[in-house]
């Protein structure tokens, strides 16, 4: 890949425009956020809003610099960069201070550090250049291995700061993985668990289990066209599960609900193992693995969150999913962010007009909840208006990859 | 160069699009479809604060300032809102220990987190100089301004009642008033509590996350403002009462004085009485519960308005009345006394007397004569009919129901119907000599000061009066209730009316045998009548009922004084030295003022109370 002589032609100038969009937008919310008339100019160096800007121009200006190396340097030097950064991340977790319940900075007595956000960076030019030197090759599991284990190691480390909005960025980087050519059932594997780990913590299991069988069942009959193979199979499923309740209900009185549906399920798998095999029926099989698969997932989750767990953890996660509400500790600052997106209705209250911003009712409200200023300011109408650009930001970039 | 995966870029943008989708939707709820958020938002970011009106100034009837204002100030809390309090600094700034923290904080959140809650009650001036340079570190506590009671002399605590604090249940009653909130108790100021207490506004303040006051709301455009109470002009004569009270000291009993033209009560002393300075501030409840505990002599105990006792002598008046106005006597029937009618004893006297005579010397027989022919009068049918009309004029008086006035503890006395002897004697199973005490104001009667002095001011008008009231304006206007501009007419004869006050007028002013010179005035003509009421419980009581001048009374007046036996020995010349007091404002009798105000009675009540 020969680089380009005019780095203005070969610029994805909508990106960059999109992005000194969002800049900006940010610029702004953050002077919405900490604003006081007293010091009302946005350039205020003083204050955020005026530091922010000092840092804009610092990030254009290291950008500058980064288009014009050649990206060849990067290659070079990705997997020292890489691994520095990773080292980082391990000291941290030795050496850093604790702040908020995460140890995730290093606080010097003139500068504090976060190595995670620039362990995001190392770890995309890592990622990078590693799937620039074996191209393609993501099909095969000694290349989506390695590629996994570079995205998997900082995220494990930021997990046990703990941080998972980190965490959950450098996950994110399976998408490129996805996109590359990542077996799809991989793809599908991991988004379920993300997906159901959530699920089994908000919704009943019983119900939950008996939701997934019943899509499982839809997806073979989309799948195969063959009405008669969903009843089938659905008819021996209920007989078991019958049966089993029935023996549970006067004899063994402690089996849950569903994990009798899984041991049904499994039941029938065996009397219809012969069935797939011979009819060769892979979509059935893939369905039925996924969907027990599921089931063992939703009961090991459920037993690790209820009975592995500490219960402050577990507090934390309930207040998070909405589950248990505690306005004055733990969920305040959740609480009070609601209130505040909450409070912004339609139209918003205007700018610099948010009552619950502007008396300090959120916390950290310039850099974590800063979307409580968007929200409460802005209302839903331009909140959707706005964001909306994200959507386009994504698109746009995969069209220049 | 080919992209086999080219078409997964489509699944990671609807990815997105659902992950997009999914925030807007949550945003969409939270804030469009669930408006809880919005008001909890207004809650935090939301303070009313009440604005307290000045209660209403209270003036004499010469327009003397009674009842003032000065500034208090409440420390007020949220509990919510507190939090990283230096409690140790908040207690000793304040003066009061962390035990007393804990406990006020505890009781403010028992009322509620939310809403505030009276913290500590009336701080001085200085405390509050200096916590409110450090107000804003106590996140939750703020400075509620109040007005409390200051009165300019410490007397006429029972006309003007006292002020205090509402309690729960008055609060659950009436939503208008909130913890911490003042209300008018007994007197002017329960009775005109809605106007005097104006009406409370709200400004509404936005603060910040440390409930710092950041603005006024909407600037100001929802506040309302308070308005303030009204003045109020009472009819009392300032320095009379004071007087009264002063001639009252070391006895027990009442003075109710009344402007016969108008109903406009002068002056109203019960005594014992108390200051009304105790009842004000952080002392109040204090001195409240050692008031009220003090059952030896009933300092809260309004005798003039909730003393029933029988009227005595004084009441023969109004048997002569009725007598004259059924016809049953005249002005010249004379009746003979030898010590007594029946069983009813009397006094030595000249014998016979005509009516001015009787009423003069206070002849029992003649009164049990008249009230005889009353009840036996042929015109009726039975004695029970004849009763029924005697009491009728009775009520005309004003006895056996309350008067209607603008006192909130009035007793409405005692006046049996037919009903009260068919129970005790069977119907028509008495006669009139069953009932004949009451010719002479015992047996089941039972009067109240106010009630007595309201009859004497109708006397005194010759047949009619107003309703006795303690206030003469309210507000800017000066308006009254209309209640107390209509004219009660008696169905007795004016005529009549000056044949009583023949006899009144001779039992002060020398008359043969009157029973009341005591109570005589250089130059002014007092009627009068003296009267006993019997005390089952030790010495009788001294009661005097008098108007003065005879012509164009100005004042109307009825003295009890308890334990002190005859009507002329102790309360005629406190009558006297009221009326002189009022219609001159000197006093030409000083040894007998010397007398009245060295008099110690309370021996004798202690004595007595031994007894029984």
């Amino acid at each position: 890949m020969k680089r380009s002589i005019n780095i203005w032609l070969s610029l994805d100038k909508i990106t960059i425009l999109l992005y000194l969009l969002l800049v900006v937008m940010g610029w702004l919310n953050i002077y919405a956020a900490v604003y006081n008339e007293e010091h009302s100019r946005i350039l205020d160096l003083s204050q955020r809003y005026g530091k922010q800007f000092i840092w804009i121009i610092a990030a254009i200006i290291t950008g500058i610099f980064a288009l014009i190396i050649d990206n060849r340097f990067y290659f070079f030097f990705s997997w020292f960069i890489y691994g520095s950064l990773m080292l980082l991340l391990v000291l941290v977790l030795l050496f850093g201070n604790e702040i908020n319940g995460a140890r995730s900075w290093f606080e010097f007595s003139w500068f504090s550090l976060q190595p995670s956000e620039f362990a995001k960076f190392g770890t995309a030019i890592a990622l990078a250049g590693y799937l620039n030197s074996r191209r393609h090759d993501l099909t095969r599991w000694s290349v989506l291995l390695p590629a996994s284990a570079i995205i998997l190691f900082p995220a494990l480390l930021t997990a046990l700061q703990p941080d998972m909005g980190s965490t959950i960025v450098f996950l994110s980087l399976f998408l490129v993985l996805f996109r590359e050519g990542m077996s799809p059932y991989v793809f599908v594997s991991g988004l379920l668990a993300v997906i159901l780990f959530f699920l089994t913590l908000i919704i009943n299991n019983f119900y939950l289990s008996a939701g997934i069988t019943v899509i499982a069942v839809l997806v073979v009959w989309f799948a195969t066209r063959k009405w008669k193979i969903a009843l089938a199979g659905s008819g021996i499923f209920i007989v078991n599960a019958a049966i089993l309740y029935v023996i549970d209900h006067y004899l063994l009185k402690k089996l849950d609900n569903e994990l009798i549906i899984l041991i049904a399920l499994l039941i029938s798998g065996v009397l219809f193992a012969w069935d797939i095999y011979s009819k060769k029926a892979m979509a059935v099989l893939v369905v039925y693995l996924f969907l027990i698969g599921s089931l063992i997932f939703v009961n090991s989750v459920d037993y690790a969150f209820n009975e592995l767990l500490p219960n402050h953890q577990r507090d934390r996660i309930n207040i998070l999913l909405g589950i248990k509400s505690d306005p004055k500790g733990t969920g305040y600052n959740v609480n009070q962010s609601i209130i505040s997106i909450g409070s912004g209705g339609f139209a918003g209250k205007g700018y610099l007009q948010g009552t619950q911003t502007k008396f300090k009712f959120v916390p950290k409200q310039s850099s974590d909840f800063i979307f409580c200023t968007i929200g409460e300011e802005m209302g839903v109408s331009r909140v959707t208006g706005s964001n909306s650009n994200i959507p386009v930001f994504v698109f746009t970039a995969d069209n220049s990859g | 160069m080919k992209d086999p995966f080219i078409n997964r870029k489509y699944i990671i943008m609807a990815l997105m699009l659902v992950a997009c989708l999914v925030l807007i939707v949550r945003l969409f709820v939270i804030q469009i479809v669930k408006d809880t958020y919005r008001l909890s938002a207004d809650n935090n970011v939301l303070r009313y604060v009440t604005q307290y009106p000045a209660r209403g100034l209270i003036f004499d009837r010469s327009g003397e300032l009674i009842v003032s204002n000065m500034a208090a100030y409440d420390i007020m809390v949220i509990p919510a809102q507190t939090s990283g309090i230096d409690t140790a600094e908040f207690c000793s700034l304040l003066g009061i220990t962390t035990d007393m923290f804990k406990r006020q904080m505890r009781s403010a959140v028992n009322y509620s987190r939310r809403a505030p809650s009276v913290f500590l009650k009336q701080i001085s001036d200085e405390t509050y100089a200096r916590l409110q340079e450090k107000m804003f570190l106590y996140t939750g506590f703020y400075v509620q301004p109040r007005t409390l009671r200051k009165y300019t002399r410490p007397v006429a605590a029972h006309i003007l009642g006292y002020v205090s604090e509402v309690d729960e249940s008055l609060i659950r009653k009436n939503p208008y008033y909130k913890p911490g909130d003042y209300i008018g108790k007994s007197g002017i100021e329960e009775a005109y509590e809605k106007e005097i207490r104006g009406r409370k506004g709200v400004k509404i303040y936005m603060v910040d996350v440390f409930s710092r006051i950041k603005g006024s709301y909407a600037e100001g455009a929802m506040d309302t403002v308070a308005v303030q109470g009204s003045d109020i002009v009472s009819s009392i004569d300032l320095d009379l009462q004071e007087y009264g009270e002063l001639l009252m000291k070391n006895k027990r009993g009442s003075i109710v004085a009344i402007e016969p033209g108008t109903g406009e009560v002068l002056s109203l002393v019960s005594a014992p009485g108390y200051d009304p300075g105790l009842l004000v501030g952080r002392v109040r409840s204090e001195n409240f519960a050692t008031l009220q505990s003090d059952t030896a002599i009933l300092p809260l105990f309004n005798r003039a308005l909730m003393a029933s006792y029988p009227p005595g002598s004084t009441f023969k008046p109004i048997n002569g009345l009725i007598g004259l106005q059924e016809g049953v006597i005249s002005e010249d029937t004379k009746f003979g006394c030898d010590f007594g009618y029946l069983f009813v004893g009397c006094h030595g006297h000249a014998s016979p007397l005509d009516l001015a005579g009787a009423v003069a010397n206070s002849c029992n027989s003649y009164f049990c004569q008249t009230y005889r022919r009353v009840l036996e009068n042929r015109k009726y049918g039975s004695v029970s009919e004849a009763y029924i009309e005697w009491k009728r004029y009775l009520n005309e008086f004003g006895f056996g129901s309350k008067l209607g006035t603008d006192f909130v503890n009035e007793l409405a006395g005692f006046v049996p119907s037919t009903s009260y002897y068919d129970r005790y004697h069977g119907k028509n199973k008495w006669k009139a000599l069953t009932v004949i005490s009451m010719a002479i104001g015992q047996g089941e009667i039972g009067t109240t000061p106010l009630q007595m002095a309201n009859m004497t001011a109708a006397i005194a008008n010759r047949g009619y009066f107003y309703t006795p009231h303690i206030v003469r304006g309210i507000g800017k206007e000066n308006v009254i209730d209309p209640r107390f501009t209509v004219k009660h007419t008696i169905d007795i004869d004016s005529a009549n009316f000056e044949k009583i006050i023949v006899g009144m007028e001779g039992a002060v002013n020398g008359a043969p045998g009157g029973t009341a010179g005591i109570a005589r005035i250089r130059d002014i003509i007092v009627c009068g009548k003296t009267g006993t009421a019997q005390n089952p419980h030790g010495k009788d009581h001294s009661v005097f009922i008098a108007f003065a001048p005879k012509d164009n009374p100005r004042i109307a007046i009825a003295v009890y004084v308890e334990n002190a036996g005859f009507g002329s020995t102790y309360a005629a010349p406190v009558a006297s030295l009221m009326i002189e007091k009022y219609l001159r404002d000197t006093i030409s009798n000083k040894v007998m003022e010397k007398r009245i105000l060295d008099l110690n009675l309370e021996d004798n009540i202690i004595e007595s109370e031994t007894q029984h």
